[in-house]
């Protein structure tokens, strides 16, 4: 019976030979584990003592969870941890939307209605991605003095709505482009406005893809140092920034930093464990069928 | 209800020297099911897309109930299409699939749902309404999108080769009842099918096109005894009608050396023309296997039970030519016998300019 028969053995990578795949397995774990030691240490260190930390490495410590606590204290007029994390919060909440508002309109025109030299429309978008960002910080800061916007959450929120804004239409240009061109002309003649078309028509085919985008949004401008740094280093500044002032002129600041490093990172895993599925899937498109 | 009206429309296509669809004029009555039918390539997607709104015409207008719809989007054409792969949305429900265009026109929720169970009573597709799409057989998709499509109660149906996606048994049981439908709704309906038997079977009259030019436009029984022309007569029929480049044989067309019985008026109507130029068809049940007539070899005998196709091979103009016959197995024949073809019913003559030379 169908039952009882075995799946035929899955061919080994390489050939035959066992050996080969033994030791290629072996290598997998070596470059893995090379890559996974420095976030482990960081780890580690987080929950030791400053003079531990310090001194030669080891792995033979009284675990404590004060350098969070110490980390995490209001510090008095300095950026604390707890204004970081708000403003931070609201900068990536403000600029995702406004990018994704900005996005979907522009990657609908892309997709489904092209106009002439869309490719060429395409390509300007991402080579602003080209430029490094440190070769034109000075115009920017310019104008951001000019407008008194330095020293302002704005200033974060409109540079990452822009830092954002190309990736975005690139991204869901591809993914509006996968929804079969029947369903829009059927939603056409159905009678559907162009709002209701993308709400009630396209999005749903492309959530997993537009949730795929946002959620790099959200990683890329979470992450963001430069632009905090330069235009807002102070009180008004985001997670980096503040991970950055850990660092300390006189005295041991190495289990504090990695103990705000591991505090920074910990929403981007989370986010990104949780959304882990959705966004392989949308982000290979499997989801249209 | 509504009438349709293509005058000298045409659609080139930007980038495209030729038209798709060159300068087409077909009036369709109310009521009536009117089958596009053409080769791959010949228009007949696009000129539904014309009538639709979906394809800009470019010059020549579109009528709608003697209303000039030729620039109206297709939300304003109250027309409802059901497309080659269905294009259900996937995110819906059959029955909000079914419901979703009254829904934009701001029906009343209890009376789209009646309006959806009554369709899909018709449809017999009550006990799926809850289903999405992808859940669905291939059989039953194609019958929520008609289901889409009458739940409206549009002024025109079209349908772009609904059935190509069905297997082949299906496909026959499904153009019955959708022929029935359409009789029964009485709603004027436009149906693109490259399927000659498709077209046959189920428009009321037939549109033929090629190159995106209106071939002929008539019924069914009319198309098939009175081809316009030699495109006509080639696509229309299956097996198709044997159809050869005449020879002169004594002043008359001929095949295979044999001259073809034509009347006083077709003969007096090819006057003048050059009888190598002419072309003669002749479909198969109007030959028969007898004692006189165009000599040639059987290569090969298709029985298919009430009868039976024989394909004889012959010397026209120099070339082994081959010659289909029907036979209702009145005689035996088997490959390699030497048989006789006879004439046993109408001729179809075309004039140099390849049109039908009427009698
Ligand atoms: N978007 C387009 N741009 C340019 N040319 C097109 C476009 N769509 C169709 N054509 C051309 O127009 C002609 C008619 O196409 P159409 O789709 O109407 O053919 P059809 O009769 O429906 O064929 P089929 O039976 O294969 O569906 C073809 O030569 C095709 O290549
Ligand atoms: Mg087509």
């Amino acid at each position: 019976m169908a039952i009882f028969t075995r799946a035929p053995k899955a061919e080994p990578i390489l050939g035959q030979n066992r050996a080969v795949a033994m030791v290629l397995g072996v290598l997998t774990w070596i470059i893995g584990l090379l890559f996974f030691f420095p976030l482990f240490w960081l780890v580690v260190n987080g929950f030791k003592e400053e003079s531990v930390a310090s001194s030669s490495p080891t792995l033979n410590f009284d675990p404590t969870l004060d350098r969070f606590s110490e980390v995490t204290e209001d510090s008095g007029g300095l950026l604390s941890f707890t204004e970081a994390f708000g403003n931070s919060f609201w900068i990536v909440l403000i600029s995702t939307v406004l990018v994704m508002v900005l996005a979907i309109p522009a990657a609908y025109a892309l997709a489904i209605r092209p106009m002439r030299k869309w490719r060429d429309i395409l390509f300007f978008f991402i080579s602003t991605k080209f430029l490094p960002i440190v070769g034109i910080i000075m115009p920017i800061w310019i104008i951001a003095r000019d407008l008194d916007l330095l020293g302002t959450r704005t200033v974060l929120v409109v540079l990452y709505t822009a830092m954002n804004l190309p990736l975005a239409v690139w991204m869901l240009r591809s993914f509006f482009a996968e929804v079969p061109k029947e369903l829009i002309e059927a939603s056409q003649i159905d009678g559907c406005s162009l709002l209701g078309q993308i709400r009630q028509v396209i999005l749903p085919i492309v959530a997993p893809g537009v949730a795929a985008t946002a959620l790099l949004c959200v990683i890329f401008a979470w992450n963001e140092f430069f632009f905090a740094i330069q235009l807002n280093p102070t009180g008004a500044s985001t997670i980096p920034v503040w991970v950055n002032s850990q660092q300390k002129f006189q005295g041991q600041f190495l289990a504090g930093l990695s103990a705000a490093s591991v505090l920074a990172t910990l929403p981007v895993v989370l986010a990104g464990w949780v959304a882990q599925k959705r966004m392989i899937r949308g982000l290979a498109m499997g989801a249209i069928k | 209800m509504a009438e349709v009206r293509y005058q000298e429309a045409s659609r080139i296509y930007p980038g495209t020297e030729e038209p798709a669809v060159n300068q087409l004029n077909l009036d369709i009555g109310d009521g009536e099911l009117l089958v596009l039918v053409g080769p791959s390539g010949s228009g007949k997607s696009t000129a539904l897309r014309m009538l639709a709104g979906l394809e800009t015409v470019n010059m020549g207008s579109i009528w709608i109930n003697e209303v000039d719809v030729t620039l109206k989007p297709p939300q304003d054409r109250d027309i409802a299409m059901v497309f080659q792969n269905y294009a259900l949305y996937p995110s819906m429900t059959v029955g909000d699939n079914m419901g979703f265009a009254l829904k934009q026109q701001k029906v009343p929720k209890a009376e789209r749902a009646e309006r959806v169970a009554e369709a899909a009573r018709i449809l017999d597709l009550t006990e799926y309404l809850d289903r999405k799409p992808k859940n669905l057989s291939g059989g039953q998709r194609q019958r929520v999108a008609m289901g889409r499509a009458i739940v409206r109660q549009p002024q025109v149906f079209l349908m772009d080769e609904p059935l190509s996606n069905l297997d082949a048994k299906l496909r026959v049981q499904t153009r019955t009842e959708l022929a029935d439908l359409q009789a029964r709704l009485g709603v004027t309906t436009v149906y693109v099918t490259h399927d000659q038997v498709e077209a046959m079977t189920m428009g009321h009259r037939v549109a033929v096109l090629n190159f995106g030019v209106l071939q002929q436009v008539d019924a069914p029984k009319t198309l098939y005894a009175a081809p316009a022309n030699k495109f006509v007569a080639g696509f229309i029929g299956s097996p198709a009608m044997n159809l050869f480049d005449a020879e002169n044989v004594d002043g008359k067309p001929g095949i295979a050396g044999v001259a073809v019985p034509i009347n006083d008026a077709v003969a007096a109507a090819l006057k003048g023309q050059s009888l190598d130029k002419v072309s003669v068809g002749v479909r198969p049940e109007h030959l028969t296997l007898g004692t006189a007539g165009i000599e040639g070899e059987v290569t090969v005998v298709e029985e298919l039970g009430s009868e039976s196709f024989v394909h004889v091979r012959t010397d026209h103009r120099g070339e082994a030519t081959n010659i289909v016959v029907r036979d209702r197995g009145e005689t035996q024949t088997a490959r390699g016998d030497r048989v006789k073809i006879d004439f046993d019913g109408p001729l179809h003559v075309f004039g140099e300019d390849g049109q039908r030379v009427t009698a």
